[in-house]
């Protein structure tokens, strides 16, 4: 039987300091042109976590409102905020940047993160109010010196900033190995925050007993390991201890942006072999990203909107008679002899699985292709990426003869939507409509969405290839495990009975 | 590389998504580096410079080819804009 | 003279566009020589 999506979890993370020291835009300016104008004008560029809190977009990563409640709003969404939004919602929550230095210190297992001691004691005093935090504050170390802070700097460690000011440091991890040098530990352990704060945002979504996880995958974008495996990996399994799934082990999968659909993919297939009962696919978000439009938004007026690290995590359960299903028998990828062209990658993300269950285009109610936020992207000269994948599955559909092209504009407001996730790679890619499409489905109010996600395997320089993978959910035939049967279907076989029973009635 | 191969003898063929990003490449490939950030700042190399969509361009390619690879973006890119932001680019810098 | 034949061409595709493979199999049907190619990814 095909496994589940059983509950999900979006989180994001304000983090305007790690914009102006972690972000590789900023981070490469500084080398090339350390007294650049825009390194002196992006502090001012900066968004309060009010407003970060209040961006539409944001809100309905979170799930505090709909795509179409989204589309509602006039763009720029940055000029349309939502007063009085809450920075918690269905899916998640939007966490500040001080309870994510908290959270680094939680994370660290080797004593390389250190906060100022007033900043550590109030970050911990906000930490208590948090309804998941509280019970990782036993993690937490006390605070030291600022001399501290500042020798450690001295000695290569990054800095943790809060408004500019330096309030704590993430130290090297080995003297000449540059995999576990500051920048890199800072970067993983940002990766592991933000999956770890996901996953206790699922736990609490789904209600599942924490032991009952057997798997956690991690699909994000970075690489932990030392000079001798610098790729070693098992970020999921680090993730998952914070969590306390103590039940469940891990591995990592990488494949850049297209990661996210390749692990839920291989979540569902894992489950349906009946390999595992519950995964989760997880990935916490990338800081080289933050900002990486910044020179562009900033030059036309717009706030950095790339100040939030990303995060989500996704529950695969067996199947329980009701949740969507995976199509885990049809699934699209890019294979090595597709071609680049964008009808070759198309054809191959979503024809050829919707020719095998005999499905056209315009059979799926929704696709949920790369979701990038445009009010981002439009400014930095990418254009809508959502909307020309849209009109990518449309041409493809008119080429095809399922659709005219007169229609194409129409098919794109129907069967797409708004993107509303940040620029963090493999964040936007497919897995942000997951969780509205769970309920929609649920709901009724359509049968079957396609998750589309891509990868630009050629900027590791390892291969020219494009990448891709697809996987249809689809509302739950009725079925529960062990051969039983639903009510929904009880239903249906006593409402054909009684038919059954009046027509031979009749007939006598 | 366009010193090793003489820049009159160098063609820049785009394929971005819209507009304005091809208007960016172009001006680089042409006047120089207009965000003066990269390596081309403040070199003016003059290049030929096209996007794959244009009329000159798909008029050489083989039709088959062309339609094979290229042919589903015609539909989804603003073929108009594209061509008004390359010409204004050509007619600015292009020295070739 | 003609704009691609014998021409030594820099293909600057894009991810979300037309990438870099797919102009470099156009610009060889047309004479041209791809002496450099490379796909942009801006998200």
């Amino acid at each position: 039987m095909n496994a589940v999506i059983k509950s999900v979890a979006y989180t994001l993370t304000h983090a305007p300091d790690l914009v102006v020291h972690a972000g590789s835009t900023q981070t490469t300016e500084r080398i090339v042109n350390p007294e650049s104008d825009y390194l002196k004008a992006i502090t001012g560029g900066l968004r309060p976590f009010e407003d970060v809190v209040n961006y539409a977009p944001n809100q309905t990563y979170i799930g505090g409102m709909t795509p179409a409640q989204l589309a509602e709003i006039p763009m720029p969404w940055y000029e349309n905020g939502l007063p009085q939004a809450s920075r918690f919602g269905k899916f998640g929550e939007i966490m500040p940047q001080q309870e994510l230095y908290l959270l680094l210190q939680i994370c660290d297992s080797f004593d390389l993160v250190l906060l100022e001691t007033d900043y550590a004691a109030k970050a911990a005093e906000e930490a208590a109010k948090h309804p998941m935090l509280v019970e990782l504050l036993a993690r937490a170390k006390a605070g030291v010196e600022t001399a501290v802070i500042e020798a450690a700097m001295a000695d290569g460690a990054e800095g943790l900033y809060q408004d500019g000011k330096l309030v704590g440091c993430v130290k090297k991890a080995h003297s000449i190995d540059e995999n576990l040098s500051a920048h890199v530990i800072l970067e993983n352990l940002v990766s592991k925050a933000t999956s770890v704060i996901s996953l206790l945002n699922l736990v609490k979504n789904s209600g599942i007993n924490r032991a009952d996880i057997d798997m956690v995958i991690d699909c994000s974008e970075e690489a932990v390991g030392d000079m001798n495996q610098r790729g070693g990996g098992n970020m999921a399994k680090a993730s998952a201890e914070i969590a306390g799934f103590t039940g469940a082990t891990g591995s990592d999968l990488r494949a850049f942006c297209a990661a996210p659909v390749h692990a839920i993919i291989t979540a569902a297939a894992m489950v349906k072999s009946g390999t595992y009962k519950n995964v989760v696919v997880t990935a916490g978000g990338s800081t080289a990203k933050l900002g990486m439009n910044g020179k562009d938004h900033l030059k036309k007026g717009v706030p950095v909107l790339e100040d939030v690290v990303g995060g989500f995590a996704v529950l695969i359960s067996e199947n329980d008679g009701t949740s969507p299903e995976i199509l885990s028998e049809s699934v699209g990828w890019h294979s090595v002899g597709s071609g680049s062209s964008p009808q070759a990658v198309i054809t191959a993300l979503v024809t050829d699985p919707l020719d095998k269950l005999g499905l056209k285009i315009t059979d799926i109610d929704k696709f949920s292709p790369e979701m990038q936020n445009p009010d981002i992207t439009k400014p930095a000269g990418a254009g809508d990426v959502p909307a020309s994948n849209f009109k990518m599955i449309g041409a493809l559909a008119v080429k095809r003869g399922e659709l005219e092209r007169a229609q194409l504009d129409e098919f794109v407001t129907r069967h797409g939507m708004v993107g509303f996730a940040p620029t963090q790679g493999h964040i936007p890619s497919g897995v942000p409509y997951l969780g509205f499409g769970r309920e929609d489905i649920m709901a009724g109010d359509i049968q079957r969405a396609m998750f589309i996600g891509k990868g630009s395997l050629f900027l590791g320089r390892m291969t020219n290839l494009f990448d891709g993978a697809s996987f249809v959910v689809q509302k739950n035939s009725g079925v529960s495990p062990a051969g039983s049967v639903s009510e929904e279907q009880v239903r249906g076989l006593i409402a054909t009975a009684l038919r059954d029973f009046a027509k031979s009635l009749g007939g006598e | 590389m366009a010193e090793q191969y003489g820049p009159e003898n160098v063609v820049v063929i785009l394929g971005a998504a819209e507009g304005e990003a091809s208007g960016i490449a172009a001006e680089t490939v042409t006047a120089g580096d207009p965000t003066f950030a990269g390596p081309l700042t403040g070199v003016s190399l003059g290049l030929k410079v096209y996007h794959i969509c244009e009329e000159e361009i798909k008029g050489l390619v083989d039709a088959d080819v062309y339609e094979e690879q290229v042919g589903m973006m015609e539909m989804v890119l603003d073929l108009g804009e594209i061509a008004t932001e390359m010409q204004s680019i050509r007619s600015q810098f292009t020295k070739f | 003279m003609s704009i691609l034949a014998n021409m030594k061409v820099i293909a600057i595709g894009d991810r979300d566009g037309v990438p870099g493979p797919a102009i470099e199999d156009c610009v060889k049907t047309a004479g041209g020589e791809v002496v450099f190619s490379s796909t942009e990814c801006f998200v």
